[in-house]
């Protein structure tokens, strides 16, 4: 289902018609293309809003690369000609969503439930460890058995 | 205490899902725009007039104004085009760039279907819209007195668009001191 | 005809539904065996009826009667027949149809060959499983009627999406709705077993086959899904982090914990309330996952048709199910109890640890997929949630999990000792080092994931090997006869987990040696790249049935004998659309892959990428697929099979 998207950004592509990246918007120094290149590949295309611009075929997309190869042939460090971008069509450019106020749930979300979730288990565990269940006596259980029927009626 | 760990699921499902019913009228394609606010980058574009005067920076402020971006290429210009003509007599301050396209023919263009624009510029590379973040046209921004963007709008401006929001927005920004 | 029979099946279908749904529930509350058989004829009925209605729709497709709408948007005459029946399911109301008759047959077996679950038991799960159908059936039909006519008929109707076109197509969404639909069952099971307030061993044994067989068709879309991308979309990505490829995630790792948890519920009788609550997650997820793409809240969606009616529809839809039944889940769910002890080193607390970090994965994919939803709500911005996310958060949880997954199979059910653990897994702890420190010796520190990436794949299939290994060694005297032994699960197991070391190994080594290049190329140009020598020799234009392309032609040598390998770029001239078709060789050892970009005086762009391993991640797939398959057929699983007493099974409370 995801190649609905692509096709709507192949048609918009035959409009605005260039593909990903050209030759001929390749820089001449390895190093630095090779810095552009994974940049570009975290960066997302705002046109086609599932790939990043490395990929994409819209024009705004090769733009956006051409942009990013000046800027870092300019002398920009990565994330100054990253947050070039982010300045004007803001973070939703970054495919790494930063670590701000309102994404601490996003980028922490996955840890809290594996420490909660393991919390839970050790107390669940714990409960069930062999020395605390021992069988109750015949008294005992007859008193679980009216704790529970109240329980219910409640 | 142990009861409360079996509602805990429907709980946090209520949340999600008023999450999921909220969000659901929203376009997920639409990018808020980090203009708001901020003063129009410094640009300076020629003319697509052939020996009119160019588009610049200097050209903004004093009075509230339109600054449209629009293209030959682009299918949903032509839709908006006719309302931009009625702005134009009913003498609304509309500036318009050429986004991204030849001068030619974003001149050939307003031959063929009228001229709305005070100041048109031609941004044949692209860059002057990248740097205002737009990311297709037809985008119309609503600039204040003092060149600052006040408001964006993705797509074709529509008669409700401008009875409702643009045109009230204006008002409020020319009594702005 | 055939439009007006299916919509006439489609609305009896939904009668029968709501048949389905009332009559065995009010059954089994009474006791009534009648109405309880009423619902299993409805079940099997309803079953016939969609199948009618989705023959109908196909049949339309194939002979293209354009007069209804449907097939006049979606198919063409110039369309070849196996595309032409594929469209029927490549498009909204298609798919649905295709989903609701899924979950029929699903309803349809369970009341024809159910027959020695219990009664009311097997009643209460049939009239779940109605109330779900009965509300899609009704999706259907108000918001998504495929049957709709189209008056004048058009002559000739619009093509299916070319990038549609393809064997993909034909084979990967029906495969993921059998996965996503039929974890249904366990659904309707773990609300059936609510209402009841009974979880036992037998009502495991019940609902693990189903599992299993909902789990094996989901991964094996999902791989198929990433095969298709891979050679179709042509920049030879295989994952991409989008919604929709999260959409079936979420559903696999959950329903793959709930395959392990069910596990400890049949074996222990421990983790009851957990296995539940998991029946009804997994298929949430599934519902979430296949409709809020088509919501509009999601950016995947431009292409199925956003409808904000279908939008509301479905999440009223999902609202009902999920919320209705976690509602039920607070309230029975504490009542349902079971006294079995748990070690916390033992196989079912290796399980547990593995449901803790699965459960850790989906939440990640799930706040992954959806906080950007939820932060523009909070603060109107924008975010993107891509790769460089998951690789940061999913990937190393991912790692660790992995890392336990040969610790599993190597305890002991009920209790075990550490160092005894510790001196079975000797032998794939010390392959998995040997590889890690020759990774770390080739490659330096700087190639620590990589080195990492490389010994966990060792670590995962050594391990693998090492559980039939540790039987067959323990049976050695009598090796035929411990072969012969040898339960289908066991072997289920050890695939299903090297399936996994095949994946880490893939996984691992296109990250690691991937290599691409571009450059503009004229016909007789050559080119070095990735230990290979690429020659230009043909370039030219040709027809297929509905296209023309621009064909490539290359000559490669070095690596082994010569051979030719084209790429092309497509013009579906009815669509009005471009596609490239990438020419792919595959070996075991990595893919080139060659793509042919636009012309221009310079020559033809051409995109080289070196995909070392890569073909591993879809084979780890496969064999993860085919390890459930074996595993399913386990006399052991099989439906309705006699039952030797289980040790400590949950005490059934009655909560009445």
């Amino acid at each position: 289902m995801r190649r609905f998207l692509i096709l709507t950004c192949a048609v918009l592509a035959v409009a605005g018609s260039a593909w990903a990246v050209n030759p001929d918007e390749q820089l001449a120094d390895p190093g630095l293309e090779a810095r552009a290149h994974s940049l570009s590949k975290d960066l997302r295309c705002v046109v086609c809003q599932n790939q990043s611009i490395d990929d994409s075929d819209a024009a705004l997309a090769r733009d956006l690369r051409i942009i990013l190869r000046e800027r870092i042939s300019a002398g920009d460090t990565d994330e100054q000609a990253v947050a070039y971008l982010v300045a004007r069509y803001g973070s939703f450019v970054q495919l790494q969503p930063p670590v701000r106020l309102d994404t601490l749930a996003l980028w922490f979300g996955p840890l809290a439930v594996l420490l909660v979730g393991g919390l839970g288990a050790m107390i669940y565990i714990r409960s069930r460890a062999p020395s605390r269940a021992e069988p109750l006596s015949a008294d005992e259980e007859a008193e679980v058995e009216t704790l529970l029927k109240t329980d219910k009626a409640g | 205490m142990r009861r409360l760990i079996f509602i805990l699921p429907v709980v946090l499902f209520a949340a999600v899902l008023i999450g999921f019913f909220a969000g659901l009228g929203r376009d997920p394609a639409l990018l808020p725009s980090t203009m708001i606010g901020k003063p129009v980058p410094e640009f300076s574009l020629p003319s697509v007039r052939p020996g009119d005067q160019g588009f610049a920076t200097a050209d903004l402020g004093g009075e509230p104004m339109l600054i449209n971006f629009y293209a030959s290429w682009c299918a949903a210009c032509r839709i908006e085009h006719p309302l931009l003509m009625r702005l134009r007599a009913e003498g609304v301050l509309l500036h318009g760039v050429d986004w991204k396209d030849q001068p030619q023919a974003g001149y050939q263009w307003l031959q063929d279907r009228g001229d709305p624009y005070v100041r048109v510029g031609s941004d044949v590379s692209g860059r002057t819209g990248i740097d205002m973040g737009v990311s297709a046209v037809p985008e119309t921004f609503v600039i204040d007195k003092q060149g600052r963007v006040r408001y964006r709008h993705v797509g074709a401006v529509t008669p409700q668009l401008w009875d409702e929001t643009l045109r009230p927005l204006m008002d409020k920004l020319r009594s702005e001191s | 005809m055939a439009a007006e029979v299916g919509q006439f099946a489609l609305i009896l279908a939904l009668l029968l539904a709501v048949v389905q749904s009332m009559t065995p529930l009010w059954g089994a509350h009474r006791g009534d065996r009648i109405l309880m058989a009423v619902g299993r004829q409805a079940a099997v009925l309803q079953a016939l009826f969609v199948s009618l209605a989705f023959g109908c729709l196909a049949y339309i497709f194939v002979t293209c009667d354009f007069s209804v709408a449907l097939a006049a948007q979606h198919s063409n005459t110039a369309q070849p027949t196996a595309y032409r029946f594929a469209a029927t399911w490549g498009n909204h109301e298609g798919s649905m149809l295709l989903w609701v008759l899924i979950l029929a047959l699903c309803g349809g077996v369970l009341a024809a060959f159910g027959g020695t679950l219990r009664e009311t038991l097997q009643a209460r799960v049939l009239g779940i499983q109605g109330l779900i159908a009965a509300s899609f059936h009704g999706f259907l039909l108000f918001t998504s009627n495929p049957f709709l006519r189209l008056d004048p008929a058009p002559s000739e109707g619009m093509e299916l999406n070319p990038l549609l076109q393809d064997p993909g197509l034909v084979l990967h969404p029906p495969v993921l709705y059998a996965g996503y639909v039929g974890f249904s069952v366990a659904f309707c099971f773990a609300v059936a077993a609510l209402i009841e307030g009974r979880v036992d061993a037998a009502w495991a044994r019940w609902v693990r086959p189903w599992v299993l067989a909902a789990w094996i068709p989901l991964t094996l879309g999902i791989t198929l899904g990433s095969a298709w991308a891979y050679y179709e979309l042509g920049w030879g990505g295989w994952w991409f982090w989008d919604p929709v490829e999260n959409a079936s995630l979420m559903p696999w790792l959950l329903g793959t914990a709930l395959l392990h948890s069910a596990l400890v519920l049949e074996r222990r009788g421990a983790l009851v309330s957990w296995t539940v609550l998991l029946c009804i997650l997994t298929f949430s997820l599934s519902l979430v996952g296949t409709f809020l793409v088509r919501s509009g809240i999601l950016t995947s969606v431009h292409a199925f048709a956003v409808d904000p009616k279908r939008g509301v529809y479905v999440l009223g839809i999902i609202a009902l199910t999920t919320g209705l039944s976690l509602a039920l889940y607070a309230w029975r769910a504490p009542a349902i109890r079971s006294g079995a002890l748990f070690q916390p080193l033992s196989r079912e607390g290796g399980i547990t640890l593995n449901n803790l970090f699965l459960t850790a994965l989906t939440a990640t994919v799930f706040l992954g997929t959806f906080s950007p939803v939820f932060i523009e709500m909070l603060n109107n911005d924008k975010i993107s949630v891509g790769p460089p996310y998951y690789a940061r958060t999913f990937v190393p949880l991912a790692f660790v999990l992995l890392l336990l997954v040969v610790f599993g199979p190597m305890l002991n059910w009920k209790r075990d000792d550490w160092r005894a653990t510790l001196v079975r897994i000797r032998v794939p702890a010390a392959l998995a080092a040997g590889v890690l420190l020759l990774g770390l010796i080739a490659n330096g520190l700087a190639g620590v994931i990589t080195a990492g990436g490389l010994g966990l794949a060792a670590w995962l299939l050594a391990g693998s090997v090492l559980v039939l290994a540790r039987r067959w060694w323990a049976g050695r005297a009598y090796l035929g006869r411990a072969i012969r032994t040898t339960p289908r699960a066991l072997y289920g197991l050890t695939l299903a987990h090297a399936g996994l070391g095949l994946l880490a190994l893939g996984i691992t080594g296109v990250t690691a040696w991937e290599s691409d290049k571009v450059l503009n190329m004229r016909l007789g140009d050559t080119v070095a790249f990735a230990g290979r020598t690429l020659t230009l020799s043909a370039f030219e234009t040709v027809t297929g049935p509905n296209y023309e392309a621009r064909q490539a032609r290359f000559t490669v040598t070095g690596q082994g004998k010569p051979y030719m390998l084209s790429s092309e770029k497509r013009f579906y001239a009815s669509a009005q659309t471009q596609t490239t078709e990438a020419g792919i060789r595959v070996t075991p050892l990595g893919n080139l892959y060659v793509s042919v970009g636009e012309e221009s005086p310079q020559g033809v762009v051409v995109r080289l990428w070196d995909h070392p391993l890569i073909v591993w991640i879809w084979i780890g797939g496969f064999v993860m697929a085919l390890g459930g398959a074996v595993s399913l057929s386990d006399r052991r699983l099989r439906l309705g099979a006699a039952v030797k007493a289980v040790p400590a099974a949950a005490q059934p409370v009655a909560a009445e």
